[in-house]
Order: structure tokens, then sequence, then C-alpha cells
């Protein structure tokens, strides 16, 4: 049975059943209990697990990630919640030289089952320091997982999957999504990590994107429909693993590829994507070169005009797909 | 005052730290006569902090160790051989020759892995005290970390997160005076680490760490404080390093005179004459305790030379679960 919640109530319904379901699972994170959460994801648990299971912590980013590595090393399966991504800058050395090395390093011993979920993006007039989007730093790390959910369906399928894996995964989701509402399954069904989604399909043009690039470019495909364009929309979903295939797959049967990320346009997904189909056969397929749409390169700022200039527009997807088409 | 353990394990102690000596001796010639690929960090002058520590544990209990984790691994109980194997990077070692000196860890006996990076395993062991009073159990955890550690950002946090959840860790500072060349006195204010508890309203305990017997007694206190409930304990042991940091020390930081000094106050040698002036060990016995050592380890060096190296085809085992 599917009914619409939003993507913060399908964020929160995962939790609430992946507790019910095993109590190894524990939350925590800074103001997560009486205030539910900076954008109220976690809102109401406190009351239905009690505070043993929903730990407020202490601002201390390095600390709360390093006990959540620890207690994953030791028999819980803990989600953390980091308030905003910027603030996994503070916790880097946990998660970066612990949580994704030290079962590697320890020849294969250690299990580490760790979710942190943490919200990034811009958008909010949040300005610089609350507004990144930094999924490619972690994607670079082997030994993490990389979610980047842009559906409430998906947030929910996803988050479960990420919490029944054994390794730390990293669960991005986005500020401006929380209140995108969208059918989401009552029950507890799992969405695999590493498996692409095709959102729209189309046999003109592929658009690959993520998070929340996802919906701009499903209202760009809308658009482009008018103009007799017909664009595919790819979500890869999970950044790492990243489902190569089904990506390959769109650009040969399209021929022309747009990807649409909002992070910095240097070396973020974009670049391992379109480098990806760079190597396959699928660019003998391809009539026109890549055309990545990337964040502009400065950090993000307040004015609301050029905050919304400094990442990728519905307008800019539209202008980008008529550009590699006209090629 | 008698010695507040058993004849037995009175012995038993004294020969373990001969037999981290013995590691650590046996680590540095493999190492001067070219053997070994990586570096290493030794303990030699530490050993009454990692045997006392971990003689007062009960099975079940965890260690966090550090880049100079040798001693607190063989205290613990880990196999030297399959230590001496990850030393010298073998399939046989205990990461698979994975993780070497630096990262040995023994998951099946509670020892969470030596950390290469300072003050990294702090954070972890809130999480460990977190889980243990999940679970209900009534296990403990050390963590292990140096003098240098308690200037990281992490042992503030990870301090003041333990004593306000009151997890059962206690948290093990070897102060061996230098953070590789800086001094402990040139790197903060206060003489005693011990009273940076006070912070975190924790209790706070400097005792002399090149005796076993106190180290034993005041981590006893504490593990048995964190056990009952009553919280983490930063127990600060004052030793010191006789050796360089790591391999490419010239040690310009320190003079001769200064390590003789510490040299005389060897944990081993006090150890040894404290058991023989209570009749526990004749000289005669003590005198082969040495050589037992010796034996062992040169077992271990067997073993783990005649180990095989690991299938580069297996490169990628373990990277995820």
């Amino acid at each position: 049975m599917s009914r619409e919640l939003s993507y913060a109530e399908a964020v929160r319904e995962a939790l609430r059943q992946a507790m019910q379901a095993d109590e190894r699972v524990i939350v925590l994170g800074e103001d997560i209990g009486v205030y539910g959460g900076a954008f109220g994801v976690t809102d109401g648990l406190l009351g239905e697990f009690g505070p043993k299971r929903i730990r407020d912590t202490p601002i201390s980013e390095a600390a709360i990630t390093g006990c959540a590595v620890g207690a994953a090393m030791t028999g819980l399966r803990p989600v953390l919640e980091i308030q905003f991504s910027d603030f996994l800058t503070l916790a880097m050395e946990q998660l970066v030289l612990q949580a994704a090395k030290l079962r590697f390093m320890f020849g294969g011993k250690a299990r580490v089952p760790m979710v942190l979920r943490t919200p990034g993006g811009s958008g909010t007039g949040a300005a610089a320091q609350h507004s990144e989007s930094l999924e490619a730093w972690f994607t670079h790390v082997p030994g993490l997982k990389v979610v980047m959910p842009s559906t409430p369906a998906d947030a929910k399928g996803l988050l479960l999957s990420s919490i029944r894996d054994d390794n730390p995964v990293i669960f991005f989701e986005h500020k401006l999504l929380y209140r995108v509402r969208g059918p989401v399954p009552e029950e507890a069904v799992a969405i695999p990590l590493g498996e692409a989604d095709v959102k729209r399909e189309g046999s003109d043009v592929t658009i690959v994107a993520t998070s929340v690039m996802v919906s701009r470019a499903l209202r760009a495909a809308e658009q482009l429909a008018q103009e007799g364009v017909s664009a595919e929309v790819v979500d890869p979903r999970t950044l790492r693993p990243l489902d190569t295939d089904t990506i390959l797959a769109s650009a040969r049967k399209t021929g022309h590829v747009v990807i649409v990320y909002e992070a910095p346009k240097t070396l973020g997904i974009g670049a391992e994507i379109a480098a990806r189909i760079a190597e396959s056969e699928a660019l003998y397929s391809l009539q026109a070169p890549i055309v990545r749409l990337g964040g502009q390169e400065c950090p993000i700022p307040y004015n609301r005009a050029l905050e919304r200039a400094a990442v990728p527009q519905q307008e800019d997807i539209v202008a980008a797909v008529r550009h590699v088409l006209a090629a | 005052m008698a010695l507040p353990v058993s004849r037995d394990d009175a012995v038993k102690m004294l020969q373990t730290m001969h037999l981290i000596r013995a590691f650590e001796a046996k680590a540095d010639d493999l190492f001067a006569h070219g053997r070994v690929h990586g570096t290493m960090h030794l303990s030699a002058g530490q050993e009454a902090v990692a045997i006392g520590v971990c003689t007062a544990l009960q099975p079940g209990d965890y260690v966090l160790s550090t880049h100079r984790g040798h001693g607190h691994c063989i205290a613990r109980g880990a196999d030297v051989r399959r230590m001496m194997a990850e030393f010298l990077g073998k399939e046989t070692g205990y990461c698979r020759g994975r993780g070497g000196s630096m990262h040995i860890a023994a998951m099946d006996i509670g020892i969470l892995g030596a950390n290469g990076i300072v003050a990294g395993g702090l954070p972890l062991s809130t999480g460990v005290g977190l889980s243990i009073q999940q679970r209900g159990t009534n296990q403990v955890c050390i963590a292990f970390f140096g003098d240098g550690a308690a200037n990281e950002g992490a042992f503030h946090e990870s301090l003041n997160l333990a004593s306000v959840w009151m997890v059962p860790v206690v948290y093990v500072c070897e102060n061996n005076q230098f953070a590789m060349s800086m001094p402990v006195h040139r790197s903060m204010r206060p003489e005693r680490i011990a009273d940076r508890a006070a912070a975190y309203g924790i209790p706070g305990d400097q005792v002399d760490g090149m005796d076993v017997w106190t180290v034993y007694e005041a981590a006893l206190r504490a593990v048995e404080r964190a056990r009952s409930g009553g919280g983490p304990t930063l127990l600060e042991c004052v030793t010191y390093r006789y050796r360089g940091h790591s391999k490419s020390d010239a040690q310009r930081y320190r003079t001769r005179e200064e390590v003789d000094a510490w040299r005389a106050q060897d944990p081993i040698v006090r150890c040894e004459r404290r058991l023989i002036a209570d009749g526990m060990l004749s000289p005669d016995e003590a005198a082969q305790m040495a050589r037992r050592a010796q034996e062992v380890i040169d077992d271990a060096v067997r073993f783990a030379e005649s180990s095989p190296d690991p299938d580069p085809s297996t490169l990628l085992d373990g990277v995820y679960a």
C-alpha cells in the first residue's frame, strides 16, 4: 500500500520501522530528541523509543561520529544525524580514517554497520557554511557507501537498506526536499544500494541528475517535451556503489548526455559519470560531447538571486539539453 | 605491603613484560637488518603501563590501543606469532598483512585495534562504552592514548561525551614525556594531565607508570568503578619512552643522561627486584625469564618468516563487508 508522505516523514518512517524491527538500531545526534531534529526529521521518535535509543548529543561532531563507529564495531547499528552536511568537515578524521578503513586495515575482521544521515545543499538562504554539497569527497573514499535519495519513496527504501548494510553509509538528504510529498509504501520495503532508477523514459537525450536536481530535471523534461524533445532522466540514487550499467544503457539509447549536480562542477560526481561513459563503448553512441552542469566555482552566497545563480536551475537544464542536441 | 596479586599472577606479569621487551627488541633487530617494510613505534620503558592496566581487565573487556601498541596487545593476550607475522606483512598476521605494526587488532579478544591517528581511538571509545551500556553487559573499555593526544580536540569532545553519558571507559594516558619531539612541559601549562579530569567532573589519577603494582592498583580501582556504573576515569601513568619516536628519530630533543635516569627506574627491573625481595622468585628463576621470552619470540619469528605473503589477487578483500 502506498500513500503520500513528505520526504522528511519518509525518512522518519524508515527510522521508526528499522528501530521496531531491530533493537540494535539507535539514533543519535544534536537536537534530535525533544527538539525533533533541526529539520524535524526525528520528531516524535523520542516519545516512541525513549532517551536510551534516541540520544541527544553535545555539539561534538568528531566525538559523536567516532561514537557511532565504536558502537557499530561492538554490536549496535547506530544511525547518526549530523545537523548540516557542512559539519562533516568536523568529523572527517573519524569518517575517513576510522569508519572507512578499520575493516580493511584489520584484515577484514571489523564490521562498521552505521549510517550517517545529513542534509546538504543550497536554496534556503543558509549561506556558505550551511549549504555545501560534499558528496564527492566521500564518494572518493573506498570503504564508505554514499547515498543521495531524490524522492520520499527512495528516501525510505534506501535508508532501510543503509541501516541493514554492514558498512558505513553516508546518507545525503536535501534540505529543499524535506517538504516534498510523494507516494511511499507503508511496508518496510528496502531499495537495494547500487541501483539507479530511470525516473522518466525518453529517447533523445539522457539527463543524469542527483538529489534535488532530479526534480528539476523532470520539470525540464516536461518543458522539453512540449518542444518535441524526449528526455530520459536517470537518478543514480547511490554514488558509491555507482550503477554504471544503467547510465551507459541510457547513453547508448539516446546518444546525448547531460549530467546535472549541485556541487561545484570541478571534480564533482559528473566528472566520474562522464569519465565512465567516455571509457566505455557507449562513447561511440554519442552524437555530441557530454555536457556537465554543476554548481558554480564559488561558495554558496546568501542573496536569493545570487544563491539561485550558483547552482543549476530548470532553465539551465533546458538550455543544456538544447545545446547538446544542437551540437 | 603485600603485592595485590597472587604469586602466579605476579610471575606471569613479569614474564609478560619480558615478552613485550623481547618482542620489540626483535622488531628493532629485524628492522635494522632490512627485513621490515614499514615503520614501527617501540614502547620499551612503558611495559608496566600495558601490563598493569590489562591485568586489571576481565575476559570480554575491550582495549583501544595506539600507534605504540605492541605492549597493549601482548599484555591483553594477543598471540605474538600472529603479531610478528603482521609486523612482517604476512597473510598469517592479525590483519593479513594489511595493517602492519600500527594497526594490529584482535577482535576475538577485544583488542579493537592499534590506531595510527593521535587521539583517533578516543571518539571510538565513547561508542564502545555506549554499546556496552545499551547491551546491558558489564564490560569495560580501556582507551590508551599518549600525552600528545591530550592536546587534540578529540580528547576534549570524547571525555566530555563519556562523562555526560557515564560510559564504562577508562582513559589511560601514557605520559611518556614526549609527543614525538615535543616535551609535555612545552605543550601544556598544567603539570598533571590527570588534572584535566576536573573539567569533565570525573576522577583523575596520576600514578608512577614505571611501577607495575601502582599502575595495576590504580587501574583496578578505575575498572571496578566503570564496571559498577561509576563512569569514566582519567588515569595518567607517568612513564618514559626509551627509544625514539619511530625509526627516523635522531633524538636531538633529549639527553643521554635523561634517558639513563629513567632507565634506572626500569619497570622490569623494579618488578623483578620486588618479586625476589618478597620471596616469590629466586634469582635463578628471574635470570631464566628473559631467555624464556626470547625463545617465544624466536619461535614467533620462525612462524612469521615461514608464512606466505598475501596474494595480490586478494588486494580488495575486506574493503566492504
